[in-house]
């Protein structure tokens, strides 16, 4: 038994094989598969360069349709499932319950994931990834997401195992660490959205097949979003746990209070999937007392959560930058932060990018009556670039640059081309979000092959900027390539040919001793201690949370100016 | 500057306090995350869609 473990030279936590075999497999199938699903995004992007205007219509379609398949559910879902277990055997030093079942999920998940993939390139599913009915694809398009689902469902069960085992073997002491709790709020969330998935795509899937006669178009949306909006709070849930490890790994950051952030991870448990109802907003037939309970007083309070952890995650940061000494004006603490570690850099753009341009604009458009100036236009897939993309996915990368020395214990080659890494993509990144925003407020459309609308019968002409707006998405969604390119280049190259670790690694700037996470812990320890900071001294961030509300404060004012103009009262 | 390491807190009188006890149980969390939405969208949210009036 004993030699199924090995003790991290750099976390001193106990590392159970089986668990970091399923977090090297599930990390590799990831990258693999946004690797696939960006190389299709770059696709649909030049396609709605009008300039460039890549594919025909039929492709363009099929294209799309396989980019948010391989990259909202396949990558980050794949990626999560390397989180859980990260979260659960790792951080709370035991071994992961029942790894065969994990890995038979993890075939599961793989098989889906191929077929799903198979179907759409057939060119009989172009559903889109939402594949609302009457639109029907191939049965095992159908078939291949449930395979995929219960894949996921499997690893968390295996996550809610591992917590039992945890308690019952008395591998920690009191409450689990911060990271764990994240970590159980995204598995949380994943089982209802898995169930709904169930519910509603086993139904189809026999209606695909002939079996069932009818399915309404209705029920299908609502019970559809409970899954697909449910399943990007899992990437909150997740990459908000991300966030926390990477400060306690890289600087020995302790969250401000242990208690409150746990608070907010309940406000995600309880409200955040409610907001499900706002890609319901101009259905007819579900009342507004539905819609605003859902997408309004529910969901400002898992709102609140997320600022909760958008002060404390910086915050925690200040506090650990200050007890290593960096206490001049305001912002010596992030000034000299390690920009140049593609961890830190990754994490605290994520973290800036995912409130500024993807929180900000989701509020605004989670609300019922500014939601109508720009319902289904490109301002849709612009703000959840900035959540999904610029939130999530460069926080999982940001990640990759902690577990390649820790779990597969490999140096990264290339250096320099992962210290810029973050930067690249975060930067085309945030293009493709804000170009793809301002082309939707110029009223374009989302999931369109020609803005121009060549020979249609009904032409429309849309304003010069907005042709200008596709360009720069264009370009950016170069960039953003470039920098996936690059991540991809550096982790596969590490993975298989960086130079093996031995002895512990240096994951951030060495601090004085004694001084690492406010105890004599070493700093990357941290991560799996229960307990907080203990000071409120971080005025920092006060005055970046300040900027922030004066930020939001005004765009949601402006919007709703737009609507009074849009739609007078007189 | 208080330091929780590794304990949370407990009460004077040695009893866990609620939220804590809440927090610390995960099946009790995954029940009412499942619960809450289950209820105030997939429930009432078809309510109302099943009681549209089907057209003559
Ligand atoms: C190189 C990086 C990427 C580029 C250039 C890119 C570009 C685009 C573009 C241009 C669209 C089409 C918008 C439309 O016509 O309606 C789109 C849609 C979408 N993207 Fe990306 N994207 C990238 C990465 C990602 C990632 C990493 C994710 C998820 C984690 C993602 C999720 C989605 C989703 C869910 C859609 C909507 C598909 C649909 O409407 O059916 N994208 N993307
Ligand atoms: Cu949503």
């Amino acid at each position: 038994m004993a030699e199924a473990f090995r003790t991290c030279p750099t976390t001193g936590l106990k590392v159970h094989l089986p668990a970091e075999n399923l977090i090297k497999a599930n990390a590799v199938a990831a990258v693999v598969f946004l690797a696939i699903g960006g190389f299709f995004g770059l696709l649909v992007a030049l396609t709605r360069w009008p300039a460039v205007h890549l594919l025909p219509a039929d492709w363009f379609y099929l294209a799309l349709t396989a980019h948010g398949l391989d990259v909202l559910l396949v990558w980050i879902i794949f990626f999560e499932m390397a989180v859980l277990y990260f979260a659960s055997a790792v951080l709370l030093n035991c071994r992961l319950a029942t790894p065969r079942v994990a890995w038979a999920g993890f075939v599961l998940m793989l098989a889906g994931a191929i077929i799903v993939n198979v179907a759409v390139l057939q060119g009989q599913s172009t559903v889109m990834f939402t594949s609302y009915v009457p639109m029907k694809a191939a049965p095992h398009f159908y078939l291949g997401m449930l395979l995929f689902a219960v894949g996921a469902l499997l690893g968390c069960f295996v996550f809610f195992g591992t917590l039992v085992v945890a308690r019952e073997e008395r591998t920690y002491r009191g409450s689990i660490p911060l990271v764990t709790f994240g970590a159980l709020t995204a598995a949380i969330i994943a089982v209802f959205t898995i169930a709904s998935g169930a519910i509603i795509l086993i139904p189809t899937f026999l209606w695909s097949l002939g079996i069932i006669q009818h399915i309404d178009t209705m029920v299908y949306k609502t019970v559809w979003w409970a899954m697909g909006h449910s399943s990007q709070q899992i990437n909150v849930a997740a990459h908000v746990a991300v966030w926390y490890a990477i400060a306690a790994m890289v600087l020995g950051a302790k969250p401000i209070s242990e208690k409150v952030s746990r608070l907010a991870f309940l406000f995600y448990i309880l409200f955040l999937q409610l907001a499900s109802a706002h890609h319901m907003l101009v259905e007819p037939g579900v009342s507004s007392e539905w819609k605003i309970f859902n997408t309004s007083y529910a969901m400002y309070l898992a709102v609140l959560g997320s600022m909760i952890h958008g002060m404390t995650v910086p915050g925690s940061i200040e506090a650990a930058q200050r007890r290593r000494g960096l206490t001049n004006g305001i912002f010596e603490w992030l000034r000299k932060a390690p920009w140049g570690n593609p961890a830190f850099s990754g994490m605290f753009m994520s973290l800036v990018m995912f409130g500024f341009i993807g929180g900000i604009s989701g509020v605004v458009m989670g609300t019922e009556q500014i939601n109508l100036i720009m319902h289904n236009t490109l301002y849709v897939p612009g703000h959840f670039h900035g959540t999904v993309v610029a939130g999530t996915t460069l926080a999982f990368m940001a990640i990759t640059y902690l577990v390649i020395p820790l779990i597969f214990r490999r140096e990264l080659v290339m250096p320099r081309v992962a210290k810029w890494q973050p930067y690249v993509f975060g930067l085309g990144v945030a293009g493709i979000s804000l170009f793809m925003m301002g082309a939707g407020t110029l009223g374009v459309a989302r999931r369109h092959w020609d803005i121009t609308f060549a020979g249609a019968m009904l032409p429309y002409d849309y304003p010069g900027a907005a042709f200008l707006m596709m360009g720069l998405n264009g370009l950016s969604a170069v960039l953003a390539t470039i920098g996936g390119i690059m991540y991809v280049v550096v982790v596969v190259g590490s993975v298989f040919f960086g130079r093996r670790v031995e002895g512990p690694v240096e994951l951030g700037p060495p601090a004085p001793r004694g001084v690492a996470g406010g105890s004599d812990l070493p700093a990357a320890e941290v991560v799996g201690q229960y307990g907080s900071a203990g000071t409120l001294k971080i005025p920092g961030t006060v005055a970046l949370v300040g900027v922030f509300f004066v930020c939001f404060v005004l765009y949601y004012f402006v919007n709703w100016k737009y609507l009074s103009e849009i739609w007078p009262l007189r | 500057m208080p330091e929780s390491e590794g304990k949370p807190p407990v009460e004077g009188d040695g009893r866990v306090p609620f939220m804590q006890r809440l927090l610390d149980n995960p099946f009790l969390l995954l029940f009412l995350g499942i619960l809450v939405p289950t209820v105030f969208y997939l429930l009432w949210g078809i309510m109302e869609i099943v009681q549209i009036p089907v057209a003559p």
